[in-house]
């Protein structure tokens, strides 16, 4: 299955804000519904959200139970030099999952 | 002069159908934001489910060939059709729809059981399939043997039903645009099925918004796969020949 959409512009000017755009594969269940059968469905969301750009943590943000499903995550930082951005979700259930893009700074 | 005008009587007394110049997809009626994530592939959630089709299309079950042994590339053997259904088929006497289509290769061509309907393997694989087509003209329901099926369909969308008794026509033909309560009341052209509904908060088929009009106006839903069914879509799509495919379309 898809995890992940992660858009981030392969190419940048040096000091240029650029928009890194993120649409995760995800049912962010609430925890506080319940099944045909009357059953709760268990909660599974997505927790935490984290980017690293070269190792240092650029964004960091914090999810809860009234997000809706297939969380698209937008942000901007400052292009510095040419590397790594390394997008990290934590969630209930799984292990993390890290999905990483390459940017070349001019 | 008299005779165009007899026509036009004629004509609006049976239905009020929407002239061909006035009709307009699902997606004008959006807000600006909704149709942004719509346009932008990154950003549209209903690519998730054309990507896990992608997958699936190159999944071979056990001891079968994958969709694409037989078919190869869906960028060309796919291309424009889901613009044609429902379609007619022979063996059976009558149109099927894409989904049907597609569980008759799983059952007949690969021996495996067919897809549950409104699964997000049945809808992650239509929906990879029709947006093989995006962008090309809807042809659906224009030759000679689909004929008295659209009229079904027709009939269906016209017949009033349900504890509100309305029909289809009542609100898509002849109050679109309109509001009900917070929604904008849109045309139903079939445009962009599979499609992304925010409400769902999933990717799903048209005949899953059909059973949710049909549920608004507390009506016994059709089963999906019922003939009704595929009559009533089989209309829709010839209601909106030549408009353009957008699958995977977001919705409200
Ligand atoms: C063993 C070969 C084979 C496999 C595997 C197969 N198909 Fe088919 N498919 C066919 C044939 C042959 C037809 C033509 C109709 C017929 O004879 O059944 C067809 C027709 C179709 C059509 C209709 C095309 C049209 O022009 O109307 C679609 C859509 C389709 N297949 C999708 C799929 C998908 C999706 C899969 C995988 C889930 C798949 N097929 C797997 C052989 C195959
Ligand atoms: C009471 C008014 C009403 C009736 C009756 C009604 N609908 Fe709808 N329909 C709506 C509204 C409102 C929407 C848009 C839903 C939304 O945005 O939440 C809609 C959406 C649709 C769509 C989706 C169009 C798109 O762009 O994806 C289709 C198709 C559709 N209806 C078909 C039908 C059919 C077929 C019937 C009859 C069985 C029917 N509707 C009966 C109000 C109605």
């Amino acid at each position: 299955m898809t995890q992940a959409l992660v858009n981030v512009p392969a190419k940048a000017k040096r000091g240029e804000a650029i928009e890194i755009k993120t649409l995760i594969s995800h049912p962010m269940e609430t925890g506080y519904r319940h099944d045909t059968n009357g059953q709760p469905i268990p909660r599974d969301i997505i927790h935490t959200f984290v980017a690293r750009y070269n190792g240092e943590e650029v964004f960091r943000a914090d999810l809860h139970p009234a997000i809706a499903a297939n969380p698209f995550i937008t942000f901007f930082t400052v292009a510095t030099e040419s590397g790594v951005i390394e997008l990290t979700w934590t969630q209930d259930h799984r292990d993390p999952v890290t999905q990483t893009a390459n940017i070349t700074v001019e | 002069m008299t005779s165009v005008v007899i026509c036009f009587l004629i004509s609006t007394s049976f239905a009020a159908e929407i002239p061909q110049d006035e009709r307009r997809s699902g997606t004008a009626f959006m807000t600006r934001e909704t149709q942004a994530m719509q346009e932008d592939d990154r950003a549209n959630p209903g690519m998730l489910a054309v990507l896990d089709g992608e997958a699936l299309w190159k999944d071979a079950p056990p001891g079968a060939k994958a969709c694409a042994g037989c078919h190869g590339e869906a960028a060309t053997s796919m291309k424009g059709v889901a613009a044609r259904y429902p379609t007619f088929d022979e063996a059976r006497g009558r149109p099927i729809d894409l989904e049907q289509r597609i569980n008759l290769c799983r059952t007949e061509h690969q021996h495996a059981p067919a897809f549950t309907w409104e699964t997000r393997e049945l809808n992650a694989i239509t929906a990879y399939v029709a947006n093989q087509s995006r962008g090309m003209p809807i042809t659906a329901g224009t030759d000679e043997r689909s004929r008295p099926f659209v009229e079904a369909g027709r009939a269906l969308f016209n017949k009033r039903q349900g504890q509100l008794d309305l029909s289809c026509a009542q609100c898509h033909d002849d109050n679109w645009g309109k509001r009900l309560a917070g929604s904008v009341i849109p045309q139903a052209h079939p445009t962009g099925y599979p499609e992304y509904r925010l409400e769902w908060q999933s990717t799903g088929s048209l005949q899953r918004r059909l059973r949710s009009c049909v549920f608004g106006v507390r009506a016994e839903p059709l089963g999906y796969g019922a003939p009704e069914q595929v009559d009533l879509e089989l209309y829709l799509m010839w209601r909106a020949r030549g408009m353009p495919l957008e699958t995977p379309a977001v919705r409200p």
